[in-house]
């Protein structure tokens, strides 16, 4: 039996689909929320480090499996090489209903003014598609707040100098900060920097129906068990289902977008739970299936007037993958710092940001979620011998004396660091898989140093007594924080969609996830792919109401 | 499917007397032996002891051999790791060999520092032998430090860090129990290296 004809299909269930799903079922449209994977829950996982979305050996809880997905990755010798989600190399986001919102951290972070217009601010950059966005932070910041309010965000900007303006405040207090947090605040004001609490889409106080905070030492790569941290499957979505104009089709894949010989979008091809090819008739698309899927979907939805994909007759689409060059300093203390107060990172620094006219973009600094004991085992000194009693004494000695300073780099876009689709492995449904390839630019190592400088500096000066860096190289395979596949802009020659994620070249096809982002700032982009979700989702919402898009 | 009904006889047959002679000849095809363990022997699991013993040796605290780490990797080469099971098996049995030609007996039979010193070559260069023309030392080595580190430190429910070892060896306390037991003193709970029930 043929599937109902409805408004709107958007697929994928994680940060920016759910919000879009949201807002075009409140706004009456009929909507088909299509998730790969299923739902989750912190009951069915634990507290299990080995099945955890931070550290994957056995396999990833919360999807995708490895039983239906793997993509191929560079072999290092000009070769490629199968490699499997629980595969640091297949560059892994969770696929289940909320997506990464289930897992991540949850620092809420907005990027800075300067981030949507750092072409402009620092001029073009050699060997890099660095661009400026085709919408300001003013044309964003009513949608922050608005993300803001309707998932829940705790934070308190009164010692940031630096915080992006803000009409209000947010809608929670702050966090308090653990042990270490206080000993690193203390170190941070005599060095003149302004340490302030990290903003997080996490309840510090009882709101919109969920509980405060428990402060587990398993954030970050595990469910919340009280439901305290805030993501699109325990706010937007059920929102969405309430209204009873949206159904949520559950491990469903999608292959393809149909497009007609006119070049419209007519809806989508997928297999359903039960693996049977089936078709689902819309008015309009709405791709939110992250960086890499969204652009392998596009890639794979070939027709007559787009025999390069949907919206790719340009070759823009999976091109510019970026994720974060993630830099930093460990620091080994005399005393113990841990005391066990989750999920650990609590304090930041802006002061990095956007102050160095030589250091392009810059980023945020934060002291690290808990490490975990069997991640732990692989934080050392370079040298370190891995095993033995060395090994032992040291994870001894050093587990609740050290501290990690970290942050998120952002990459410079690069048009040959791209997701295309394998010409001939395909999935276990028999759809081309995805291949990750590219090299970071030589700037992101360049703010590496300057970044992990800093946060060893901030380290000695809370005690350290030995100290060390993390600075990435320049492989790289984007996870957790890709995006940029399908950025916007205003010119169709450069970009893949508008400044409201429509594609350029099929006006019922829409994007809404980190595939839109130009640069992806110097900070998580969690929230600012949900803010992306709300202007995409209220733009369709608005065009709908005069056009019903036909 | 097929539908069959047993009689109460035939049901009480098929799984007591029954049981026995199936699983002897299901093991007897797959190694021909009998073994408690899913894929590896005695032998090999013999072995294994020894090497995660020198990973995670014991000190005050237990060792990768009394943790299980052995039993979490074999539960591991029947499930999740089933892609490593010849490496195993293969690298295992070429280890030993090659054990043998260097000091003239079995890896398991050395002195606790010269066990050390094999693994020590092991990681910082290439074993020569046949088996090694195509598999390299370092890397296997590797291997198996990764999945002591695992097995030592990832949750029980995967069959090793018997009784959260690690956890108690770190100071973390489990079950964490949110707001009752962060400062918990752990001290009763001590390793005894020389008790009896530690294999000593």
């Amino acid at each position: 039996m043929a599937n109902k004809h409805v408004n709107a299909v958007v697929i994928g269930a994680g940060a920016g689909g759910g919000v879009v799903a949201k807002e075009l079922a409140t706004a009456g449209l009929s909507v088909v929320l299509f998730e790969r994977g299923r739902w989750h829950t912190f009951d069915e996982h634990g507290d299990d480090e080995l099945t955890s979305q931070r550290t994957f050996p056995l396999k990833c809880g919360y999807g995708p499996d490895s039983e239906h997905n793997w993509r191929m990755a560079p072999d290092g010798s000009g070769g490629w090489k199968k490699v499997f989600p629980n595969d640091w190399s297949y560059g892994n986001n969770a696929g289940c209903v909320g997506s990464g919102t289930v897992t991540y951290g949850a620092m809420a972070w907005r990027f800075q003014p300067d981030d949507f217009h750092l072409k402009t601010k620092y001029g073009a950059v050699p060997g890099s598609t660095l661009d400026d966005w085709p919408i300001t932070y003013n044309d964003l910041e009513p949608y922050y707040e608005k993300a803001e309010y309707e998932m829940g965000v705790s934070g308190d900007p009164t010692n940031d100098p630096y915080v992006p303006p803000r009409k209000n405040p947010y809608p929670m207090p702050g966090f308090s900060f653990n042990r270490e947090g206080n000993i690193l605040e203390k170190a941070a004001i005599r060095l003149g920097m302004h340490p302030f609490p990290i903003p997080m889409l996490r309840n510090s106080v009882p709101y919109n129906g969920r509980p405060a905070c428990i402060r587990m030492r398993t954030c970050v790569g595990y469910a919340c068990p009280v439901g305290a941290k805030a993501g699109t499957q325990n706010t937007v979505i059920p929102v969405a289902l309430k209204t009873g104009n949206c159904e949520l089709r559950i491990n469903c894949m999608v292959s393809e977008i149909i497009v007609d010989d006119k070049g419209r979008a007519k809806g989508v091809k997928y297999f359903d739970s039960q693996n049977k090819l089936q078709e689902q008739s819309s008015d309009l698309v709405v791709v939110s299936a992250s960086a890499s899927e969204t652009a392998r979907l596009l890639l794979n939805s070939k027709s007559k007037l787009f025999p390069n994909g949907a919206g790719n007759n340009n070759g823009w689409v999976g091109k510019n993958i970026q994720d974060h060059a993630y830099t930093g300093a460990y620091g080994l203390f005399e005393d113990e710092v841990y005391d066990d107060v989750g999920p650990g990172a609590c304090i930041a620094v802006n002061d990095f940001n956007h102050r160095f006219p030589d250091i392009i973009g810059g980023g945020v600094l934060c002291n690290e979620f808990i490490r975990m004991p069997y991640q732990f085992s692989g934080i050392r000194p370079s040298g370190s011998k891995g095993w033995g009693k060395d090994h032992k004494d040291f994870q001894k000695h050093n587990f609740k004396r050290h501290i990690a300073i970290h942050g998120p780099v952002q990459e410079m876009p690069k048009f040959e660091k791209m997701v295309e689709v394998d010409p001939v492995v395909k999935d276990f449904w028999g759809i081309p898989v995805a291949r990750i390839s590219g090299l970071r630019h030589d700037n992101d190592i360049k703010v590496g140093h300057f970044m992990a400088d800093k946060a060893e500096k901030w380290l000695k000066e809370a005690g350290a007594i030995s100290t060390w860096q993390a600075v990435p190289g320049k492989e790289s395979t984007p996870s957790q924080h890709q995006a940029g596949t399908c950025r916007m802009g205003n010119d169709p020659k450069t970009s893949v969609t508008n400044r409201y994620g429509q594609l350029h070249e099929i006006d019922n096809i829409f994007i809404a996830d980190g595939s839109l982002h130009v640069n992806n700032g110097g900070y998580n982009p969690a929230l600012t792919i949900l803010t992306l979700g709300y202007w995409v989702g209220g733009h369709i919402a608005e065009q709908w109401k005069g056009t019903k898009m036909r | 499917m097929i539908k069959k009904t047993f009689s109460r006889r035939e049901f009480t047959r098929l799984f007591t007397g029954g049981t026995a002679a199936v699983l002897i000849s299901f093991n007897t095809a797959c190694r021909n032996k009998i073994s408690r363990w899913r894929y590896l022997d005695e032998e090999e699991i013999g072995l294994l002891d020894t090497i995660v013993e020198q990973i995670i040796p014991t000190d005050n605290y237990p060792g990768g051999k009394w943790a299980n780490v052995s039993n979490f990797i074999d539960k591991q080469l029947d499930s999740y790791y089933k892609k490593y099971q010849t490496e195993y098996r293969e690298g295992l049995a070429a280890f030993q060999k090659t054990v043998i030609q260097i000091k003239g007996k079995k890896f398991e039979e050395l002195s606790f520092p010269e066990q050390t010193e094999i693994l020590e070559n092991m990681e910082n260069g290439d074993f020569t032998g046949e088996y090694w023309k195509d598999h390299r030392s370092p890397a296997f080595f590797d291997l198996i430090r990764q999945h002591t580190m695992q097995g030592f430190y990832g949750s029980p429910l995967h069959g090793g860090n018997r009784e959260y070892t690690s956890y108690h060896m770190l100071g973390l306390d489990y079950p964490n129990v949110i707001g009752q037991n962060r400062y918990t003193d752990l001290s009763w709970r001590k390793y005894n290296p020389k008790s009896p029930e530690n294999g000593k």
